[in-house]
């Protein structure tokens, strides 16, 4: 990683994912052969803070955009990095059909229920009920849908190898997402699909609590909707 | 009785669409029209009408192409990269004849860009911006009470043409604030629309497409949607003119730039120098003729924009006459000042200039 | 002899580390840093163990460990 301040809100976990991300390729000493692919929101500084090769997408494209790279340096270690906007609602179709296609690409998904960039507002995410700057009186399944559960939906395609969910909310948790994120890179320098780690995380600033609550709130209120495991390993 | 608010330029658009009788609403968040959403996923329901956050631009386009289709009024608002993901969808709405109304709250580009203003989207609202031979109807509020004012403006228009409508304002107007009347009264009825699909009870049953195949077909469909545009551009252009009796020089601007430009003028008059201003406020249909007039008189125009000049191109089409052409652009979020403004006008008076 | 140096303008007083710590040895300091954050601070250098867990959740990777 680069050594700077990072622009993440005290105690956003997206800065907990990103160091995860970079100790996995610290660890496979692949940091000259890794290209990054952020997608948009607060990842969008991604390049900022990693000392590989990368590139911003258009929103929800990145899957897309790995494509071709990774078609046209197949020895090289691709992985796009999304949030909950950019993967599961603008991006739903390049996401499947990459997974479809079983591209060996590494998909990291920050879930943390809402649109923290823009200010806020529902993500296909959010929980029923919950309130945010365009579900003002909680989210009603009735005009908006469930929340959607990526992990498990994209389990069900041929060509994804590993997909799992994890959380950041505490010491015993960041550990076992760090081994998820390594095993995710593992698998693909084996080449065998599409690994895909979706990580449950606080959005502090539009949930409009405090770091440690926030924390408190994945475990009690995303962990029973969003449940943790390997829903698919090769 | 109409009151008088303070308001925010985005809300003032919301609002006007809600009295234009607007009850659906698309849309997907983008900085920096987020209020426009935010505020109709309370208001809507409120009035009885439909709020979707849809899960993209694309989506939202398609939604709303779909509710005018049904008859009913219905927009959506995006900025920049949302703009260009709509373009398909405008181009069939175009084709399929059906109104509608898109938001543009204009911000640096290309690409992802940034948040600052800019007008750098000029081209992309009056050259169609999708595929096809088409035009949206394209207008440019320069203030609060405009940004109420034109999205009444632009339902009406949207509706009697069959065609989609735009609203192209900056990230300045939608963040603004200034006192507004909210008048009730202004707007025209929505008209009938016996080609909605409405289901066919009582009537034939009928259809709305694009997909012209036969032998000559889609040309005389593209010549019948020529014929709207020829009628628009006669009988609905909408600009505001000022000082051009006894100018020297005019400035023609639109937008949040048309009231620095108003600044500079004042300040050009204490200096003696007499200063017209052009403000187009449909940009298509574009003033054109009060252009080619103006500059038999005033030979000197300068055009000012925040880009790197797209509006003057129009400008340059609708002159015939050998005229001193200036222009000055601040692109990727630079604002200019009215000195900055002036400065330039003085330019213009040096004969070593331009 | 284990320790940890908190990096204190790296840090941007979000809590975890007090959380995580199983012998309770950090706390957040009255003092702002350069940042206008109130940071994490060491108490008792002599009680750590070494286990790290505060570097674990730390999200500004402002805590180097020593074992």
């Amino acid at each position: 990683m680069v050594d700077c301040q990072t622009h993440f809100c005290p105690g956003c976990t997206h800065g907990t994912a990103h160091r995860l991300v970079a100790e996995a390729i610290d660890y496979f000493d692949i940091q000259e052969k890794t290209i990054g692919v952020c997608g948009v929101g607060c990842a969008v500084f991604m390049y900022d803070y990693f000392a590989v090769d990368a590139i911003e997408a258009p929103h929800g494209r990145a899957p897309a955009v790995a494509t071709g790279i990774k078609r046209v340096q197949p020895d090289k270690i691709v992985f796009t990095y999304q949030g909950d906007g950019d993967l599961a609602s603008i991006g739903t179709s390049e996401i499947i059909h990459t997974a479809n296609r079983g591209e060996s690409i590494t998909v990291i998904f920050v879930n943390n229920t809402v649109y923290g960039m823009t200010g806020g507002q529902m993500a296909p995410t959010t929980l029923l009920g919950q309130k945010t700057t365009t579900t003002p009186s909680g989210r009603d399944f009735r005009n908006d849908g469930y929340p959607i559960r990526m992990a498990e939906m994209l389990a069900n395609l041929e060509g994804v190898a590993y997909s799992t969910r994890v959380s950041m909310h505490n010491a015993k948790e960041v550990i076992r997402a760090k081994k998820a994120i390594r095993k995710a890179f593992r698998m693909q320098i084996d080449d065998m699909g599409l690994t895909f780690v979706e990580l449950l995380s606080a959005c502090h600033t539009n949930w409009r609590v405090k770091p440690l609550e926030g924390q408190k709130r994945v475990e009690e209120e995303l962990i029973p909707y969003f449940s943790l495991g390997v829903f698919k390993e090769r | 009785m109409a009151e008088k608010i303070l308001e925010k330029g985005n809300i003032a658009l919301a609002k006007g669409a809600i009295v234009a009788g607007c009850r659906y609403y698309f849309g997907y968040p983008i900085t920096p029209q987020n209020d426009i959403p935010e505020y109709l996923s309370a208001e809507m329901p409120k009035v009885g009408g439909t709020f979707i956050q849809a899960e993209s631009e694309v989506a939202s386009i398609n939604m709303v192409l779909g509710a005018s289709a049904a008859g009913a009024r219905a927009m959506t608002s995006s900025s920049g990269p949302g703009i260009s993901l709509m373009q398909e969808g405008l181009s069939y709405m175009a084709g399929s004849e059906l109104p509608g109304l898109v938001v543009n709250v204009m911000r640096v580009g290309p690409g992802l860009g940034g948040i600052a203003p800019s007008q750098g989207d000029y081209f992309q609202a009056t050259r169609g911006g999708g595929h096809g031979d088409y035009f949206n109807i394209v207008l440019a509020p320069a203030s609060v009470q405009e940004m109420f004012d034109l999205a009444i403006k632009a339902f009406d228009l949207s509706d009697k043409y069959r065609n989609p409508a735009m609203i192209l304002c900056d990230a300045v107007l939608g963040q603004m604030k200034e006192p507004i009347i909210l008048n009730e009264m202004k707007h025209e009825r929505p008209p009938a629309k016996p080609w909605a699909l409405t289901g066919a009870k009582g009537r034939k049953s009928q259809f709305l497409k694009t997909l012209y195949l036969s032998d000559g077909e889609q040309e005389v469909h593209n010549l019948e949607l020529k014929e709207k545009y020829d009628i628009l551009r006669k009988e609905d252009v909408i600009f505001e003119e000022n000082g051009l009796d006894d100018a020297e020089i005019v400035v023609v601007a639109f937008g949040t730039v048309a009231r620095i430009v108003k600044t500079a003028i004042q300040i050009a008059k204490e200096e003696g120098i007499k200063v017209g201003l052009i403000r187009p406020i449909t940009l298509f249909p574009f003033p054109a003729e009060v252009i080619r007039k103006t500059v038999k008189k005033i030979p000197r125009i300068l055009v000012v924009e925040m880009n790197t000049g797209q509006m003057v191109d129009d400008v340059k089409l609708s002159i015939e006459d050998k005229v001193k052409l200036g222009f000055y652009g601040r692109p990727g979020g630079g604002i200019p000042t009215p000195e900055d403004v002036l400065r330039h006008i003085k330019v213009m008076f040096d004969e070593e200039g331009f | 002899m284990a320790k940890i140096v908190i990096d204190r303008n790296r840090c941007k007083g979000c809590g975890f580390c007090v959380d995580a710590c199983p012998n309770n040895l950090i706390r957040i300091d009255t003092k702002l840093n350069a940042q206008g954050y109130l940071p994490a601070i060491i108490e008792d250098n002599e009680n750590c163990t070494g286990c790290a867990l505060c570097a674990e959740v730390c999200p500004d990777v402002a805590i180097d460990v020593y074992k």
